[in-house]
């Protein structure tokens, strides 16, 4: 997902009885579907725990940007243009409202943009592909978002206040963005030979790494165990990535697109698809910073933190006369 | 000349279409996520008038064309955008200090039009001003804040504003469209704003610290499309290049 | 220089909203900047007609554990709520 991978604390998980009372305490209001606020007492795994996680969450909305302002430029009318700078600066926003969530477990957003500079902090491997065509606009809103969304709609339920009420926040602006996918997929669907076959392609590239974006199976981890109780994980990797593909799948059909898994296939017992892994040694690759545009994502992030730093530093600057002027003329 | 309207418009429309791609082009990669959020909200402002005002155009025009037809389908020598708007981004800085100089003329420019004689312009310039204020007010700051903030912001507000001002007097150089406008109550004289524009324009400077430079030499043939820049061909390949390689399709 | 903006916090009193509501953070160098930012990040769907900012390091905040002690008195009085009455629906919309 926008965060994958988390690894939480600890061996196993901790039952009731072998808690001392302050975090039982803490565990009973989880349970009890509570909110731990900033203030409140929290194990210090919980909080490292999520400053990962959310800061991994905004990290991918932030470089998430570039794969779709890659076409910005080139959108082939005035009203795609304004749809999709609109959908992007959306992403920027959600970026923003989940450091800010962070920055109330006592990291700076400075703090963490630098460790995604450095490449300590991950984000999603979704945005390490290439946008090639017009319908990779399709594709990301319609898979990509949707994928999004599916994770954070559960996630307005989580356990730490600030990060439930960010996502509440980016699950009503994100309700846009996987319609204007899937929209304009429906156009490259019915249009022109090439729109169609641009279509399909779009499709091709993105199927598994849109899978990929659950991260792989997590049935037996104790990580995603000790989230789950913590419930800042809501469902297993697994779960969601079913869920996904069972909701994709007729869409596909409605676009007269083939999904690309010749194994994919309704099983009528399970009530579900039936559908071919993605190639997990690709993932790992991709995490490592060795997908097809790492290199660039990082650099584009880091140069226009560079470039930023006169303006950040000039505006701050002047900020701080103001105010000594300010208090001379009192 | 050709329609004096239709010529009118497409300035209006060619200024937005241009200035807010320029702008767009930022997405993603501002020098903080606030300003990569107000940067985008500035260019959609912008690609919203382009609409108004080019789809106004083509009704004037008669032809059949509307908005994304004038935006995506006419070369070079139809544009009829001013000078200023195409330069390049450049660093932060420039861009800001185009936009300070381009909001300062637009928003002068926009009042007049609200009292335009013909309805349909006055509407468009009302809704457009609005819009252009706030751009104004941010641009206003930004340029402050960097002119009077570090050493290093300042020589670049300095430098930016060196570089910009030889693009300011095109806003202001009247021609045979502009007087045949300005008979009808159509549109504004845009030489009869210039000293408005200078008293404000040399507040703001005077506040950030910067020097107005001395030279008024004034490229000149943007808004006529005379002669565009360099610029302005590669903006429209990138920008045009999906309709014209599929000339068929819809999107 | 490595100092980052100040963290704001951002009210907004919406159209039809009777007071100012926090809508979350945001930073700026100060705070006629933190208004813009928040016209930017936080009207772009039309939330607000005001906007408040407070520098989020002036916000003094009750501290957790005077949770019991500072909202339990008022749980009891119910009578506070429009649903303690029993109206009969004959008396009409109240
Ligand atoms: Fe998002
Ligand atoms: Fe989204
Ligand atoms: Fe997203």
């Amino acid at each position: 997902m926008y965060a994958q991978m988390i690894k939480s604390t600890g061996k196993t998980v901790k039952s009731l009885d072998e808690m001392d009372p302050q975090e039982r305490a803490f565990q009973e209001r989880i349970d009890a579907g509570g909110k731990i606020e900033p203030r409140d007492w929290m194990p210090e795994g919980y909080r490292k725990t999520l400053i990962r996680q959310i800061g991994q969450h905004a990290h991918s909305e932030i470089v998430g940007q570039l794969p779709e302002g890659n076409w910005i430029t080139r959108a082939p009318t005035l009203e795609r243009k304004a749809i999709l700078l609109a959908k992007v600066q959306d992403e920027a926003g959600h970026g923003l409202y989940l450091y800010c969530a962070a920055e109330t477990l006592g990291v700076s957003r400075d703090d963490l943009t630098r460790d995604l500079l450095s490449g300590k902090m991950k984000y999603s491997s979704i945005f390490n592909y290439p946008t090639l065509t017009w319908a990779d606009m399709g594709a990301v809103g319609w898979l990509v978002d949707g994928a999004a969304i599916m994770n954070q709609v559960p996630l307005q339920r989580t356990s730490y206040g600030p990060y439930a009420r960010a996502m509440v926040r980016i699950c009503k602006e994100e309700s846009f963005h996987q319609r204007q996918g899937f929209d304009i997929m429906m156009k490259m669907a019915s249009g022109t030979e090439a729109q169609r076959k641009m279509a399909q392609d779009a499709l091709n590239r993105f199927w598994y790494p849109s899978l990929m974006m659950f991260g792989p199976s997590d049935e037996n981890s104790v990580h995603s165990a000790q989230n789950m109780a913590w419930k800042i994980k809501m469902n297993t990797n697994d779960e969601l990535r079913q869920k996904f593909v069972d909701q994709t799948v007729p869409q596909a059909e409605y676009l007269g697109l083939t999904v690309p898994d010749a194994h994919l296939k309704w099983n009528e017992e399970r009530g579900h698809y039936d559908f071919s892994e993605p190639d997990w040694e690709e993932f790992f690759d991709v995490l490592n910073g060795n997908g097809p545009c790492s290199k660039e994502r990082l650099e584009a992030r880091n140069k226009a933190w560079d470039d930023g730093a006169w303006v950040r530093d000039g505006l701050m600057a002047h900020a701080e006369k103001k105010k000594a002027r300010k208090l001379a003329a009192e | 000349m050709s329609d004096p309207l239709f010529e009118f418009l497409c300035r209006m429309g060619d200024n937005t279409l241009v200035l807010g791609h320029r702008v767009s082009e930022w997405c993603g990669t501002a020098p903080v996520l606030e300003e990569d959020i107000a940067l985008a909200n500035t260019a959609l402002d912008l690609i919203g008038q382009t609409t108004l005002w080019l789809n106004l155009a083509g009704e004037v025009e008669g032809r059949g064309r509307d908005a994304d037809a004038l935006a995506f389908r006419r070369d070079v020598w139809d544009f009829r955008n001013l000078f200023l708007v195409e330069q390049p981004n450049g660093d932060f800085g420039q861009t800001m200090m185009r936009q300070f100089l381009f909001d300062s003329w637009h928003r002068l420019y926009l009042t007049g039009l609200t009292e335009s004689s013909d309805a349909r312009i006055s509407a468009i310039a009302e809704k457009s001003l609005k819009e252009v204020s706030y751009h104004l007010d941010r641009a206003t700051d930004t340029v402050i804040g960097l002119g009077d903030g570090t050493e290093e912001s300042h020589a670049r507000m300095q430098a930016a504003l060196d570089r910009l001002w030889p693009f300011v007097g095109e806003m202001f150089a009247g021609d045979a469209v502009d007087a045949a406008l300005a008979r009808q109550g159509t549109a504004p004289d845009p030489a009869k704003l210039r000293s408005g524009f200078d008293e404000q324009v040399g507040k703001v400077l005077a506040e950030a610290t910067l020097v107005r430079p001395d030279s008024d030499f004034a490229h000149k043939g943007g808004k006529t499309g005379t002669r565009h820049s360099e610029h302005l061909g590669h903006m429209l390949a990138q920008m045009q290049w999906l309709q014209r390689a599929y000339p068929d399709a819809t999107w | 220089m490595q100092n980052e903006w100040p963290l704001w916090e951002v009210f907004i009193r919406g159209q039809h909203g009777l007071s100012h509501r926090h809508v979350g953070s945001l930073h700026a160098a100060d705070a006629e900047g933190a208004i813009k930012n928040a016209r930017d990040v936080y009207t772009r769907r039309n939330e607000g007609v005001s906007i408040w900012v407070v520098e989020a390091s002036a916000i003094a905040a009750s501290s957790p554990d005077e949770k019991g002690p500072l909202y339990e008195p008022s749980n009891d009085k119910i009578y506070r709520h429009p649903t303690f009455y029993d109206i009969p629906d004959d008396a009409g919309a109240m």
